[in-house]
This record gives C-alpha cells, structure tokens and sequence, in this order.
C-alpha cells in the first residue's frame, strides 16, 4: 500500500511542473485526480494480465486442434481448424484475435464441460460468492472483535490467547481443517450435510443472485433457505479461519497505533463512555488500516476457495480453476484467471478510494 | 500515524494513560511463544535427521493390516495400503521441511535480484519491474500454480518451481523500498561523494540494511511456504505416491472417511510445523516493529 501511494505520488511529481492552467480542471482536485490514477494503474495491470495469461497458453504444450476435435481427427481436419481458429496467424495476430473477442464478452468454450467459458463462470460465481461472502463477514465480525480486544486487553491474559488463537488461524492447513470438521459434524454428530449446496431432494430456488440463501430468502422457501444455510455454514467457517488470524493482528496493531494517542486520552478524560471511546474515536480513526487488509484477505479466500470447494463438493470457481488447470482446459484457465484479477482489482480499487475517503491526508500525498 | 511513527518509544509510554498499565506477567514468562517455536523447530529438525531410527516400519511398502485404528503396533494405525501411518507421518517431514526452505530460498533470490536492480535503478526500469509485480499480484497466485504444474507435469520439484514463480513478488517489494529507503540515506550519499564505488555502496552500506528485515519475513514465509506445497500435493499435483507426504496424506484421509487417523495425524503435524515457525516468525515481527509488539512496554 505504501509503496503504491509513493509510485504514484512519484509519478505526480515527475508530471509537474507545468504550468497547472494547461491541465484539465480535474487534475487540480485531489479526490479525482487519485481516482483516475488508481484507476488507470489498474488497467495497465488488466492488460498485463490478458497478455501473460495469453503466453501461458502459447507455452502449454498441447494442441488445441487436437484437443477440439479429439485423437481421431485426420489432419486435414485438423489443418481446417487451424485454419478457421487462426492457430496457423502470427501470435501477435491470434493476440489481437483473442483480445477482440475478449471486449466483445466471448471467453471461449470450455472443452470439459462444453459450455461457453461465459456462461460457466455464471453458475459458479455466485456459489463462491455465497461461500465467500459469509466467510467475510465472519472473518470480519470474530476478527476485528479479537483484534479490539486483545488491544484493549494489551500484554494480559486475554491478548496472549488471542495471539495463540490467531496465529492457529493462520497456521492451519485450510484442507485439514474441513477434513477434521466434516469428520465430526458430519461423519460423528451427523449435525451438518458432507458437502453440496443442497439437499438432492430440494429443488434450487429460482434464479435470481444465484445464491442459493439469497434467493430462498427472496422466494420465501424457508426449508430450503435452511437446508443451504446448513451446507454453506461448515465451508465458509473452514474458509473464514485464516481470515480471522489476519484481522485479529491487523486490528490489534491499527487500534493500539490510535489509543496511546491524546485525543483518545482526552475522550476519556471529558467522562465518556469506554463504549462510546472504542467505537467513536479508536476504531474510527483504526478503522482506514483495517479496511485496507480487505484486499488482502480476498487474495487469501480465494486460494482457500480452490481447497474448500473441493473438499466440500461445493460447484464454485474455485473447483472449476482447479479442474481447468489439471485438465489444461485452456479457455476456462484463461477465464478464471481473468475474472479473479478483475475482481482483484476491483476490490483494492474500491479499497482505495474508500482509504482515500476515510484518511484524506492520503489523496494529496 | 506520522507523529506516532517517529516519537521515541519512552515518550509514547510517557503518553499511554495510566488504566493501561497494568500489572504484567514477568518478562520470561511473556517471551514463551518464540522458545515453544523454537523447541518444536528443534524437535522436527532433529525427527526428520533421525527418521528411520524412530520409525521403523516401512513407509512405503504395502502389508496386510489394512486400516487398522491407532494401537500399540501402529500408534497411528494404518492406511487403506496397510502402511504405518506413524512411520509415514515421520518420514514425510523430510519432504515437507527441506522442500518449504528451498521454496523461500528461491523465492527470496528472485525477490531480491529483482527488488535490488528496481531500487538502485529507479527508472523506467524501475515502474517496469514494479508493474511487472503488480501484474503477478493480481494473478491468482494458486491457479497459476496449478496451471504451472499441470503444463510441467505434477511433481514435488515442479510444484516448488511454480510456487517460486507466484510468490517472490512479495520479495521484491519489500527489497525494492528497503533499498530505496537505504540508498536515499545521508551515510550513503557521503560515501558515494567520497569517491566509493556504486558497488561497495551497495554491499558495505545498503546490503546490511536489507539482509535483516528479509531474513525474517522469510521465517516467517516457511511456515507459510509448507502450507502452501501441501496445499499443491492435496490436490494430486504436488507429491505423487506412493512417496509420503502430509498434504497427500490428508488427501488420502479424505478418501477413507471413516479412518480418521489417516488424515488426522499428518495434518497435525504439519499445524505443529507450521505454527512454530508462525511463533518464532511473530516474535521476531515484534523485535523489529516494536509498536504493535507483544509485551513492548517493558522492553523499552
């Protein structure tokens, strides 16, 4: 985060000295002057990532042609399809090919599952969503509450467990996890489903977000509302533990770099509640740093999605990848990888702007 | 945040309010996550050195008592091929352990090489590299992992290979504003005025700076290191069998649901592994960054 803010203020800076008149009028407020930076420094990343993961198909060693129409294609078949797909172009050619289709929304179609790439990342985001989502927002509820506490109980015996707790977080082998849980709550307790989103049983709600919760919910099926809920549950908890690790220690240290400070100190000393001192003035001003972990823990799901979403039998994108990269299913890799950096960028955009509307002394530096 | 920074720590306590400064446990006892680390690292390295002596049962080769619970023959029973788990457990420690070192180890080299030549550059180099980073970054560092080991083929070596490429970005952030930070300082400058070579200045002045701060982001990168070489063999493209190793293990424990301890013991072995380096990781974090430390106010 540092380093990006002093790129960009380097950039400000070798950009200067012109007279500020010849500028658009833009340039000279802050606010949206950081927003266009962020947001074209994003672009160039995107950009790079079409390209590598563009090389990437070049370097896998199998063949397209062969892989579309299967072993026993004659070549002249084969010849055809490389004549009709352009395999036979120039790489920069079948680059510009590829982006073409690329901004017209075509991926490509999947050689597992037959679809086009668009359409399955369709039915698999919003179950990764789902089990995203919650894991989020328990990761942030239990973390950010652990990372106060342990703050506010600082070098005493609440904060020492605290510290074993998180780092147990995120020392634990996300596979193991969920193998451990499901051996108890479902293989011994039987309290929970083993995996899927849903009973066979139930029929899916209808379609509307794709989650299966959200859309129960929408549709007022209680029954099956409940019956996601407990296959979700499991999954995301397992997802949400190293996330809790994280934000316990990035909380402690964001509240505990504000709380020595003098207005708290004179918070307390006009009466107010330690309620009102926690959540009105530390955690306020604790509140940009913390934000800012978002984007790092998305990075942190997401791997822990590829192993969950296998173990749980859970139709996410995580499995998809996982099953695109091991079968080399080179539309479908290339699809994945593309929306996760979008959604990547995305996220740190907005956590960005959202730090630079939090902590103003950030726009101008 | 900017003031905090560069206040002297005696002054900072002399600002914390009195209700925070309670009683504390004496510095010993507050200091026992890195010697637990550090014990545990011990043991682990000393198991996987003397791994045949303390499991003697055959690791690899298939006997006749299939799934057999935790006994007094088999202190960790025996998987679907009837191998000794204890003994699998054991001597997969010499895959994982020496396997998550080299895989920082490269890591660090590229993070390094890369983070130096930015940052003593500066540039166009310099935003080359950074946006090269960035783009890395915003990979999805697992897939292209997988991706990686599928088109090189899934072996333990590969699967190194692939997470060396995803993660030494890391690295070169950190080595880019350390030597930033260094070469900008006024030693530095004085030096190089004086007649001294760009690269003695590099190795007698800015190196030292440098060597420190990433030697314990790369202990701390281990424990992570191990997870993530295991994470690669769970899923088939790491370790192939019938070699043992403990995330393929927990795989096969996935598989024979019922036997918990095929899958139970190695996980926790690698928690164990993977926690002490944490512990060791975090204590050091606090020497260095003493403001969110743990136990800081009476060190100061």
């Amino acid at each position: 985060m540092s380093l990006r803010s002093e790129a960009s203020s380097a950039e400000a800076v070798t950009a200067g000295p012109g007279p500020s008149e010849s500028r658009p009028s833009w340039y000279r407020r802050p606010l949206p002057r950081f927003v266009a930076g962020r947001f074209l420094a994003s672009l160039v990343i995107l950009f790079g990532i079409t390209l590598i993961s563009f090389m990437l198909t070049q370097a896998v060693p199998a063949d397209p042609a062969v892989a579309a129409l299967g072993q026993q294609a004659t070549p002249a078949q084969l010849a055809n399809y490389r004549e009709v797909h352009g395999l036979d172009d120039p790489l920069v050619v079948q680059y510009v090919h590829y982006m073409k289709n690329l901004l017209h929304g075509n991926l490509g179609v999947s050689q597992q599952t037959h679809n086009s790439v668009m359409a399955d990342l369709g039915s698999f985001v919003p179950a990764t969503l789902e089990l995203a989502l919650l894991a989020m927002v328990m990761a942030t509820v239990i973390g950010v509450g652990f990372g106060i506490l342990a703050a506010l109980y600082r070098d005493r015996w609440p904060d020492h467990v605290l510290r074993v707790v998180s780092l147990s977080g995120i020392s634990v082998p996300v596979f193991w996890l969920a193998l451990v849980l499901l051996y108890l709550f479902f293989y011994v307790w039987g309290l929970l489903p083993g995996g899927g989103r849903l009973d066979p049983s139930m029929t899916p709600p209808p379609h509307v977000t794709g989650m299966y919760t959200v859309d129960a919910l929408l549709h007022g099926q209680w029954s099956v509302f409940v019956n996601a809920l407990q296959h979700v549950i499991l999954p995301s908890a397992v997802l949400a533990a190293s996330s809790i690790g994280l934000l316990t220690r990035y909380t402690r240290s964001a509240v505990l770099d504000v709380i020595d400070q003098d207005y708290v100190r004179a918070a307390r000393a006009q009466g107010l509640s330690e309620r009102t001192v926690v959540f009105g003035y530390v955690l306020r001003a604790a509140l940009p740093s913390v934000i800012t972990v978002i984007g790092l823990l998305f990075a942190n799901v997401l791997t822990g999605a590829v192993l969950v979403e296998n173990i749980f039998a859970w139709p996410g994108i995580g499995r998809y990848g996982y099953q695109a990269a091991s079968t080399l299913d080179l539309p479908a890799i290339m699809g994945v990888s593309l929306f996760v950096a979008l959604v990547y960028l995305v996220v740190n955009f907005v956590v960005d702007l959202l730090y630079g509307v939090l902590d103003p002394r950030i726009r101008v530096t | 945040m900017t003031d905090l920074e560069t206040m002297p720590i005696a002054q900072k306590r002399a600002t914390l309010p009195m209700r925070l400064r309670r009683r504390r446990l004496p510095a010993s006892l507050r200091r026992p996550l890195a010697i637990t680390g550090l014990v545990i690292v011990v043991i682990w390295v000393i198991v996987m050195v003397a791994a045949p002596l303390i499991a003697h049962q055959d690791p690899i080769n298939p006997s006749s008592e299939l799934l057999s619970a935790p006994s007094g023959a088999h202190w960790f029973g025996t998987d679907e091929l009837g191998r000794d788990v204890f003994s699998r457990v054991i001597h997969a420690s010499r895959v994982s352990l020496p396997l998550g070192f080299l895989l920082v180890v490269i890591a660090v080299s590229i993070g390094c090489l890369v983070g130096a030549v930015a940052g003593f550059f500066g540039g166009w180099v310099d935003s080359l590299l950074m946006r090269l980073v960035d783009i890395v970054f915003a990979f999805p560092a697992i897939i292209l992992a997988m991706v990686v080991t599928a088109v090189l083929g899934p072996s333990l070596q590969n699967a190194v290979l692939a997470l060396a490429l995803v993660t030494w970005p890391t690295y070169a952030r950190v080595v880019r504003g350390l030597v930033l930070s260094a070469g900008r300082a006024e030693y530095v400058q004085s030096v190089r005025l004086l007649g001294a070579s760009s690269t003695r200045a590099l190795r007698k002045d800015v190196a030292p700076n440098v060597v420190g701060p990433v030697l314990v982001l790369a202990t701390l990168d281990i424990g992570n290191a191990i997870l993530l070489l295991a994470g690669l063999s769970f899923l088939g493209l790491g370790a192939q069998p019938p070699n043992p190793e403990w995330g393929a293990m927990v795989s096969e424990g996935t598989a024979n649901f019922q036997a918990w301890w095929i899958g139970t013991f190695p996980g926790l072995a690698m928690f164990s592994v993977v926690l002490a380096f944490n512990f060791i990781g975090d204590s050091l974090r606090d020497a260095i960054d003493p403001r969110s430390s743990w136990g800081s106010g009476e060190r100061s």
